[in-house]
């Protein structure tokens, strides 16, 4: 069973009683909440995730309740709680959904410490994928959500999880959070896709979620080996171009962009020597999403071949 | 039982028999009560943990792994600026069971490094703790005050640099408290450890007796669990080295004046833990252990302390039971009138603070 099999009526009674019960790759999520706008955005955005039952494993039981007291009310709150613990301030009540997908990301990366997380957004061809790590700004969500509408299964928008004993990808298959003027960036670039938001004036500005393709959803459980490593960086109307990085400078690029790399140590720096010997390298720079994308291609086909 | 994780401290076998649902419920009770990187330790070669919670005890584990690494990185920065002035600490609790490499260090999280120094150090210590970088982050007067003349430790010192926290401590109660433990005793006892140089721990009788005055005397339970397994860690390593620790640990008890506290962590670690307490060491105790009602009333207190802090394990009585513990512990710290004036200070000093704005992390 996936969400979409619940009706609008059945989800929403679920998550106001003893909770959602659905996974996302590796995890399984337990989301309560009373807030019928969070119901609605978790069933357009989270259709295609397959649902838990009573009886499995949950990996981060979850709530979005209500602000306390007059909050409740008056220019109302939302609170974000993991297992009883509060690690938020409130935010505004139509910051529900947002909020429930930053308390994951902050459940995965701050318990997930098996895995070796990086702040990086990765996309699959096949067995392979490519890991793109950026600072916040550089265009990689937009890059990201244009490559996850063109035939690249999205792995994640930003939390890279990598395991150290294997040297392979899980993948998450979540909402991409998109920012201010790339929301109308996708829009164009694919009028179809379902959004939701936009969410005005949150701690990141204009912020809105994009509806993982289905079948990214489907493949999520392939594990993928890391092929290439892609800094990219948005340059207005600069061409598409690749630029081979040191795998030395690349290490630290990557490590600066991880997000517990400091509690993996040893086996952390293994990790990151490992996927580098595996995977090249490369900064990228683009000004147009469409050739963006065929250079991407480009890359994947060059191993394809070679394989 | 409710209170998985107990079951699963006391007896891991069991753990083979858990369902899904219950293994969820372990790892969240073990993740609250800070035990995750234990239970890994302690569930090693079991082979039939699920992966899916299996991943989660690793976690644990690596974490546990990480801060160990630092803690042997601290201890050597805090060996060298104190060593350049003569002064050999004596590292306590934590700190100390890593840099000794005894079994009570595996899979255990903290996040301070303890130490003693003699009574007469103490201001020579903190001068070459500050020229080497750890700075007291407590501006406060009144707390200031309040370290230095009525506890057993300077305030808490920070690395500026690396964040590092460091309690110098100059004995192992506060001096206005009931019990008199003999800290000169303590260091002329310590031994010295031969891995790391300028280094010192405890002996194990008074490691023992330490962690278990620390524990009976702290006033909030957050890691009360933690620490009674360490004790239980402690005492299984130095029994099995020494079969007449039993013996030499009430000795020692006799010694520093530290009866009652060891008579409550026995206590506590055969009904918590099921550890097997010999009748002659319980009975040699008996005369501190209380009267039927003292011991009735700690029960029904410890009961709800020694548990994981998890939405799964409160009772109605959970929140009295902490502040009763509260006030046990600065009952324990200081002379009723110094704890009236006090305990109206800090009254005083929260409902001031209440106007201030609450510092959280933004998601």
């Amino acid at each position: 069973m996936i969400v979409a099999d619940l009706s609008p009526s059945a989800l929403r009674a679920r998550l106001a009683g003893a909770g959602l019960r659905f996974a996302a790759g590796p995890f399984a999520f337990r989301v309560q909440s009373p807030q019928r706008d969070l119901a609605e955005g978790i069933g357009r955005l989270y259709a295609a995730h397959p649902l838990r039952g009573d009886d499995d494993f949950i990996d981060f039981h979850v709530a979005i309740l209500p602000g306390r007291n007059l909050r409740r009310f008056v220019r109302p709150q939302v609170r974000f709680v993991v297992d009883g613990l509060e690690p938020f301030k409130p935010l505004p009540a139509d910051q529900a959904m947002p909020m429930l997908e930053w308390g994951l990301n902050w459940c995965i990366a701050g318990y997930a410490n098996h895995l070796l997380m990086l702040h990086a957004a990765v996309l699959g061809r096949g067995d392979r994928a490519v890991v793109m790590p950026a600072p916040a700004g550089s265009g990689k969500s937009t890059l990201c959500a244009a490559l996850a509408l063109s035939g690249w299964d999205l792995l994640s928008d930003e939390l890279a999880l990598l395991d150290p004993a294997t040297g392979l990808l899980h993948g998450l298959a979540r909402p991409i959070n998109l920012k201010n003027a790339s929301i109308s960036v996708i829009r164009r670039f694919a009028p179809e896709v379902e959004v939701c938001g936009p969410y005005l004036d949150t701690t990141k500005g204009t912020v809105a979620l994009l509806r993982p393709p289905a079948g990214s959803v489907a493949a999520v459980a392939r594990l993928r080996r890391p092929a290439w490593v892609v800094f990219p960086k948005y340059v207005a109307d600069a061409p598409a171009r690749l630029t081979p990085m040191a795998p030395a400078e690349a290490l630290l690029a990557l490590a600066d962009n991880a997000f517990n790399y400091h509690i993996q140590g040893q086996h952390g720096f293994s990790a990151l020597c490992a996927l580098l010997d595996g995977a090249p390298a490369w900064r990228f720079e683009y000004g147009y999403l469409d050739e963006a994308i065929a250079c991407f291609d480009e890359l994947a086909g060059a191993v394809e071949q070679a394989a | 039982m409710r209170v998985l994780l107990l079951r699963a401290l006391r007896e891991p076998a069991t753990a083979a028999s858990l369902s899904l649902s219950q293994w969820d419920l372990l790892i969240r009770q073990a993740r609250h009560a800070n035990l995750l990187g234990h239970l890994h330790d302690l569930l090693h070669d079991m082979p039939s943990v699920p992966e899916v919670a299996q991943v989660h005890l690793l976690a644990g584990a690596r974490l546990a792994e990480r801060q160990q690494q630092s803690v042997r990185h601290e201890a050597q920065e805090l060996a060298s600026a104190l060593n350049a002035t003569g002064i050999r600490p004596v590292l306590l609790k934590g700190a100390a069971y890593v840099l000794a490499d005894l079994n009570a260090a595996r899979g255990r999280v903290f996040a301070d490094v303890d130490l003693l120094v003699p009574h007469g150090q103490l201001a020579q210590a903190e001068a070459a703790l500050m020229l080497a970088g750890w700075v007291s982050g407590e501006t406060d007067a009144y707390n200031q005050r309040y370290y230095r003349e009525w506890m057993h430790e300077l305030p808490p010192m920070q690395h500026l640099q690396r964040g590092s926290v460091v309690d110098v401590h100059h004995t192992i109660l506060p001096p206005t408290s009931r019990a008199h433990p003999d800290p000169a005793a303590l260091v002329a006892n310590a031994r010295a450890l031969a891995d790391w140089p300028g280094l010192a721990v405890l002996s194990p009788a008074d490691m023992v007796l330490h962690s278990a005055t620390h524990l009976f005397h702290e006033g909030e339970g957050d890691n009360a669990l933690r620490d009674l397994v360490d004790l239980r860690s402690l005492i299984a390593e130095f029994l099995a080295a020494d079969p007449d620790f039993w013996h030499r640990l009430v000795e020692q008890a006799h010694r520093h004046n530290l009866c009652e506290v060891l008579a409550l962590a026995l206590r506590y670690l055969a009904r918590v833990l099921g550890v097997a307490v010999p009748a002659a060491v319980t009975h040699a105790l008996s005369p501190h252990a209380g009267n039927m009602l003292q011991r009735l009333l700690r029960d029904q207190m410890y009961k709800r302390i020694f548990t994981p802090l998890h939405s799964s394990t409160k009772d109605l009585l959970t929140p009295l039971a902490r502040e009763a513990l509260y006030i046990r512990a600065h009952w324990l710290r200081m002379p009723p009138k110094l704890l009236t004036q006090h305990l109206l200070r800090k009254a005083w000093m929260r409902v001031s603070d209440a106007g201030q704005p609450l510092q959280t992390d933004q998601p």
